[in-house]
């Protein structure tokens, strides 16, 4: 941090003096303050020199995170957000900076992350005049936010930094972005108490009707093959606990999406593994010969549900979600619940105590064995090769050497979903993936957000050649801030996922998925001032991976593996959730 | 089906877009739309006409309400209410006996003709859509120089309470003109 001489720390630190107007830049940053936030991840420009001005007299209040690209900085901020739970802080340009927003605010935007994203805009009285670096940041952003704001006037920024906060963490959470022209960040006022909010049409849900709950519930206690199937919701509403209760209640197996990997312990006898396009075979199986599923903060995804004619044929679907457009959107559902997970989960819980009902374990035991019959029918494996480092060996390598308990970051494609099916994520908050946007870039800077937030922690990106490339100018960050990240690259020089696909489905007519030049990782990474190790042997992969994780700063670990291995089971395109492609 | 929506949404700037941007981003069909203030200057009126089937329909009421700035969506064609469009079409008339036809056709549906020219006329016509089409319909023959139409608007015929309340429209008759409507700490 760059030490301001102008403004010398007090014995309360660099306060602002309360009753004076300060500029607009200032009354952002101190709203921030008053938000929580005490990092920010950022770029500078034209537009917001204003508050880059102040944000160096903010001194240790609030810490900037200098990213080496403007996506980059939105996707530590998304990964810093996922690891804990907080709203993460992006500023930057107007412009480029903010056009270079967009793929990480979509991405928040699908996988429901709670951002506040700052844009600077060039003055009001050229909004329009097509000038130097200005974009319609609104217009473009539109689509992609659960809400965006053209700040008009300095009064107005303080209230609207409040309820851009409420906005992105309430309710089903997302990113807010908010528009400075840069007169406006010039202009001064005073800071002044925060408005009241406003907000008459934004009712976020929680509690859901007593009815409707007990009636659920009695649907779900009549059902002799129920699934719960849960996703992200739950990590949003830290309903982990909740869940756990209600499992054990009913006895019913627990499948996780991918979204909501760590919610349910993997390890779990209930779980059933993660389901859909890419999941256990047994999970699928349950889900297409499910009387009653009980869907709790989840969306019916498409590579949840493959063909929709074909799903959940024989089920009751239950389904509690806050976000009342997410019931019925997909699958038509029999008992739609508006509500919080947590809150439901916990009026399920308390209905079943005052009914006094305690539902036996073995009501249910023919479901389970048939369970059981699918899982030794189709097991996950891989064959393993003295040649070669399969993918699959790597992820569980991983696992076994972080005990399960890293949080791990990923891109989109081969390696995300071997991740998902071999490491054993045991808690909430530990896998930070792009699942609705699939964003190849994502991981590694997620990773990087995810440690500067949690500095302790063994924080791993997880991520392909391909994807690595796209944002690997971000390691003269995860360096600069001196920290403890590592990047495991799995590396078959191919974009292996498309290539998957060329395979299977396009007669294999690989079409561009060959990286015929890609970096040697290691002097990249020794380039930017990290270390670089790598494995092309099986016999050596422990070795490396152990020396790598337990090297202290950043380290990128390139594990070269096998090119012709595919992720299996899969559902083909088009095709029913139970008509799975084994190998 | 067609569907009749009533919107009401805070008068800001760019609600009217996310409402419409809602709409071709995810599909559905604009048939007309129509926007004005209701007697709360704060609050704008929006009657939207969209087709679609039952769940579609469903989906749009869910979608639109989720908008963080829209106060409430109903879907009139479950309730009772009165629809309108007005329309305004320049018909040619250029001999005398297209000019007797359409005056007869103008009195038998009390159209009023706003502009008399020496060879044609502009009518103005309100009615709900079908009839419109069908007026339309009857006038093609002679030749429509330009047709405008309002797209439709719409009015409850019991609005609930919650409405009611919003657009003021209760306020207004108990306590005269509406007040200016204030945006604490989001209005200067």
């Amino acid at each position: 941090m760059p030490a301001n001489t102008a403004e010398q720390p007090t014995t309360t630190g660099y306060l602002a003096p309360s009753n004076e107007p300060m500029r607009g830049a200032r009354i952002l940053l101190e709203a921030l303050v008053r938000e929580g936030v005490d990092t920010i991840f950022g770029y500078p420009g034209g537009a917001v020199l204003h508050i880059y001005d102040e944000l160096v007299r903010m001194g240790p209040r609030l810490r900037h995170v200098l990213a080496r690209h403007e996506q980059g900085a939105v996707h530590m901020a998304e990964g810093y957000s996922k690891a804990t739970g907080k709203t993460g802080v992006v500023l930057v340009t107007s412009g480029p900076g903010a056009t270079n927003t967009v793929t990480g605010i979509a991405n928040a935007y699908m996988d429901s992350t709670p951002l506040v994203v700052i844009t600077g805009q060039v003055p009001r009285k050229m909004i329009g005049t097509d000038a130097f670096q200005e974009v319609d940041t609104i217009g473009i952003t539109r689509p992609c936010t659960k809400y965006n704001y053209m700040v008009r006037d300095v009064r107005e920024l303080a209230g609207i930094v409040h309820e851009a906060f409420y906005l992105a963490a309430s309710g089903r959470p997302g990113p807010v972005v908010i528009d400075v022209p840069k007169d406006v960040t010039a202009e001064k006022t005073v800071l002044g108490e925060p408005p009241a909010l406003r907000l008459p049409g934004y009712r976020p849900s929680a509690l859901a009707e007593q009815k409707q709950v007990r009636q659920a519930l009695e649907r779900v206690l009549a059902a002799s093959r129920p699934v719960l199937y849960v996703g992200g919701g739950i990590v949003h509403s830290a309903a982990c606990d909740e869940l756990l209760a209600l499992a054990h209640a009913l006895h019913i197996p627990v499948t996780p999406t991918l979204m909501g990997l760590g919610c349910f312990p993997s390890a779990h006898p209930l779980s059933l593994g993660m389901l859909g396009m890419h999941g256990t075979y047994w999970a699928n199986m349950a889900m297409t010969e499910a009387d009653l599923i009980l869907a709790i903060g989840v969306r019916f995804d498409d590579r949840v549900t493959g063909a929709l004619e074909k799903f959940a044929p024989k089920a009751e679907i239950v389904h509690v979600d806050v976000d009342a457009s997410s019931l019925g959107k997909n699958v038509p559902t029999d008992w739609p619940i508006e509500g919080d997970a947590k809150a439901v989960i916990q009026q399920m819980l308390d209905t079943l105590h005052a009914s006094g009902c305690r539902p036996s374990p073995r009501r249910l035991d023919r479901w389970w064995r048939q369970i059981e019959a699918w899982k030794a029918q189709a097991p996950l494996t891989y064959t393993k090769s003295s040649q070669v480092i399969k993918p699959q060996q790597l992820c569980e390598e991983l696992d076994r050497l972080t005990g399960g308990r890293a949080i791990v970051a990923t891109d989109v494609g081969q390696h995300q979903m071997w991740l998902a099916q071999y490491y054993g994520f045991r808690s909430p908050r530990q896998l930070l993936t792009s699942g609705g946007l699939g964003a190849m870039g994502y991981g590694f800077p997620a990773a990087l957000g995810a440690q500067i937030a949690l500095p302790e922690h063994q924080v791993i990106a997880f991520v392909g050649d391909g994807g690595f490339q796209m944002t690997a100018q971000e390691l003269a960050t995860a360096v600069q801030y001196g920290t403890n990240t590592k990047i495991v690259i799995m590396n078959n020089n191919s974009l292996g996922m498309v290539r998957q696909w060329q395979e299977l489905f396009y007669d294999e007519n690989y079409s561009h998925v060959d990286m015929e030049w890609t970096p040697d990782f290691v002097k990249l990474a020794e380039a930017y001032g990290a270390r670089g190790l790598r494995a092309t042997d099986p016999e050596e992969l422990g070795a490396v991976l152990e020396k790598g994780l337990a090297t202290p700063g950043v380290v990128v670990m390139d594990i070269v593996v096998e090119l012709e291995e595919n992720v299996y089971p899969m559902i083909p395109p088009g095709a029913g959730i139970n008509e799975m492609v084994l190998e | 089906m067609r569907h009749t929506l009533s919107i009401l949404v805070e008068n800001r700037y760019g609600e009217l877009a996310r409402i419409v941007g809602l709409f071709s981003a995810r599909g559905y069909n604009i048939e007309s739309l129509t926007v004005a203030e209701t007697l709360d200057p704060g609050i704008s009126s929006v009657t939207l006409v969209t087709s679609g089937d039952d769940r579609t329909i469903e989906q749009i009421v869910k979608q639109v309400n989720k908008l963080v700035r829209v106060l409430d969506v109903t879907d009139l064609t479950s309730h009772s209410h009165f629809e309108r469009e007005l329309v305004l079409i320049n018909v040619k008339t250029e001999t005398n006996a297209a000019m007797q036809t359409v005056l007869s056709l103008v009195s038998r549906n009390h159209l009023r003709v706003v502009e008399v020219m020496e060879d044609g006329l502009i009518i103005e016509a309100t009615g709900e859509w079908k009839q419109i089409n069908s007026l339309v319909k009857e006038l093609m023959p002679f030749g429509i120089r330009h047709i405008v139409r309002t797209g439709t608007v719409a009015v409850w015929k019991q609005p609930s309470a919650e409405v009611r309340d919003l657009v003021g429209a209760h306020r207004a008759r108990q306590s005269g003109p509406p007040a200016e409507y204030s945006q604490e700490g989001n209005k200067p």
